[in-house]
Formats: structure tokens, C-alpha cells, sequence
């Protein structure tokens, strides 16, 4: 190995293999911020093999990955739920028809076709499971948590409502009732929490911050 | 396609669920979600049931389940390619950079 001079390590690839690691950080000046990982070079290899033989373009990977990172997220049901929080118009329509008010706010998608929200008040706490299978609102919800497609979730969501939440940390008082609604391939539920005490000053993104996934889907409480 | 998830995707479960926090999925570095889009795309892209990458991924989480998720993925996915005679071993090498291309 000739250690003085690991600039010419990079014409090592036009040899053909890459098994013997070089490790750059082993001489205590590296070359590059962050070495770059093997598995991350054969990422960036195979990309650009792909791309060179017409598979697809570069733009297309890009716009894939963007939406795995910015449109797939509670962030967006969060945004929903703030903005229903200080216009109570926006609410007014979010209530009468979910599907267009969440469209507005640039929220839709195959499996957002049909949402419906409802309303936590003081009275009625509302919870949402789907008892057939996983139905979830990806737009607004992104993915769901693994426990909500479990068959104990699904099942005690509708025979002992009070007992799994109090489970899954949400005690309700006796005198808050418990309505269920069963998600399908039809309709999915998005729930709109109760803004939470003390936040009459809170700008609206002060509030998406509030917002969680678990309020949305009704086992939490904010 | 729509830059969408797919439901087989997103709802891969067991050994082969993606990592996820809070109901976002979770990478612990960018290449990893570089390496998600491109096994999506070439399954849209030649029309192929997405079972046939995945059933590669569960074989690489099980050959080494110690590796964290999206190198055995990334095992996975040059498996897919190369059983498609879409390229070879020796071409990935030649193509693989030691420097990461500026972002």
C-alpha cells in the first residue's frame, strides 16, 4: 500500500475491484468531510448505471425521494388540524367536507379520496381504527404505526375502547364518551383534536408543532 | 407512475418493513432513500410485482441480520439488477466512485 499517496487510490476503480477497503480515515487526513461508505458508493454505482443504460433519469429518483421526505408525514395532517385551529371557517368546511378542505391546503392522493374529520370536544373523544385490514389516510398521515394494523389494536379499538387507550396512555374521564369509526377502502377518518389549553398566543405553526400523528388517530389526547 | 409510495411497498411487514419513525419513514442517511427510489423505480419502470424485489430483501435481512436495513436493501437490489442482466458485478465496480459526488 503506498501511504503517502491516497490521491492516486481513486484510480484504483479503473482496475475493476474494489474488495480491499481503503480506508482513507485510517491516515488521519482525510480527503473528504465524510468517507464515503462502500454500500453508499455502490448506491451512487448502481444509479448511475441505470441512468446511463435509460432506465430512467436522474430527475425521476429525485422527485420520488422528494416525496418520501416531504409529502409522506403526520407534518401534513398537522397542518390541517392548526389551520382548523385558528379559521373558523377553514373548520366549518374541514367538518362538512374533509376531502376538499384538506385539497386546499395541497393535501390529496389515492388513499385520501374520501376523508372525513371529526371533532374532539370536551364530551367526545373519537377514535379510529380500521377492523378489516389497514386503512389510513397516507396524505395527510404518512405511514401507519406498526400497531394500528395489529389484530389486538383492531379488534379491542371497538370491543374495550376505554380499556386500550388507557393502555396506550390515554386515560378518559368516565363522563367522556367514546366514539369509534372504522376506516375502509371508502372512508378514512382523520381526527381533529382539541386545541390545547394555553396556546390562545400561539402562532398557527407554533401549533403544527403540537399536533401529533397519535392525536390525529385519536389514542392520544394533546 | 406518480412519485406515490406504493401500498406493497409502504406496507411491507416482518423482516422486511421499512424502518419508520412517527409514521414517517426513517433514513439515517440520504443514500438510503437513493436506494429505496431506485428499487421502486425499476420495479415501476419494467412493470415487475413488486414481490420480486422483495422477496430478495427478505433473503438479505435473513443471510445477515445484524446489517443494518438498507444494506441488505442495497444487497438486495444489486441482486435484482444483475439477475435482470440489467449490468454486472465487474461494471459496478468500474462504475463505483470513491468520492461522493457533490450534493
Amino acid at each position: 500500500m503506498n501511504e503517502g499517496a491516497d490521491p492516486h487510490d481513486h484510480d484504483e476503480r479503473d482496475h475493476g475491484h474494489h474488495d480491499h477497503d481503503h480506508d482513507h480515515d485510517g491516515h488521519g487526513h482525510a480527503h473528504h468531510p465524510a468517507p464515503l461508505a462502500q454500500v453508499e458508493a455502490r448506491v451512487a454505482a448502481l444509479e448511475s448505471v441505470l441512468v446511463e443504460r435509460g432506465m430512467f433519469d436522474t430527475e425521476r429518483l429525485d422527485a420520488i425521494v422528494a416525496n418520501f421526505e416531504h409529502n409522506l408525514g403526520p407534518l401534513n395532517g398537522a397542518k390541517v388540524v392548526a389551520r382548523a385551529w385558528v379559521d373558523p371557517d377553514y373548520k366549518a368546511r374541514l367538518l362538512a367536507d374533509g376531502t376538499a378542505a384538506i385539497a386546499e391546503l395541497g393535501f390529496s392522493g389515492p388513499e385520501g379520496d374520501h376523508m372525513v374529520v371529526v371533532e374532539n370536544t370536551p364530551d367526545v373523544h373519537n377514535l379510529v381504527v380500521c377492523t378489516l385490514c389497514s386503512c389510513y389516510p397516507w396524505p395527510t398521515l404518512g405511514l401507519p404505526p406498526t400497531w394500528y394494523k395489529s389484530p389486538a389494536y383492531r379488534s379491542r379499538a371497538v370491543r374495550e375502547p376505554r380499556a386500550l387507550l388507557a393502555e396506550m396512555g390515554t386515560t378518559l374521564p368516565d363522563d367522556v364518551s367514546i366514539q369509534v369509526w372504522d376506516s375502509s377502502a371508502e372512508v378514512r377518518y382523520l381526527v381533529l383534536p382539541e386545541r390545547p389549553a394555553g396556546t390562545d398566543g400561539a402562532t398557527e405553526e407554533d401549533l403544527v408543532a403540537r399536533v401529533t400523528r397519535d392525536s390525529m388517530i385519536g389514542v392520544e389526547r394533546l | 407512475m406518480s412519485a406515490q409510495l406504493p401500498d406493497d411497498v409502504a406496507l411491507m411487514d416482518g423482516a422486511s418493513a421499512l424502518p419508520r419513525d412517527n409514521g414517517e419513514l426513517a433514513f439515517s442517511a440520504p443514500w438510503e432513500g437513493r436506494a429505496l427510489a431506485l428499487a421502486v423505480a425499476i420495479v415501476d419502470q419494467l412493470d415487475l410485482p413488486w414481490d420480486a424485489f422483495r422477496q430478495r430483501l427478505i433473503g438479505a435481512v435473513a443471510e445477515a441480520p445484524d446489517r443494518p436495513y438498507y444494506e441488505s436493501w442495497t444487497v438486495a437490489l444489486e441482486s435484482l439488477v444483475v439477475g435482470l442482466g440489467l449490468t454486472t458485478p465487474d461494471e459496478l465496480d468500474a462504475a463505483t466512485p470513491s468520492v461522493r459526488r457533490p450534493l
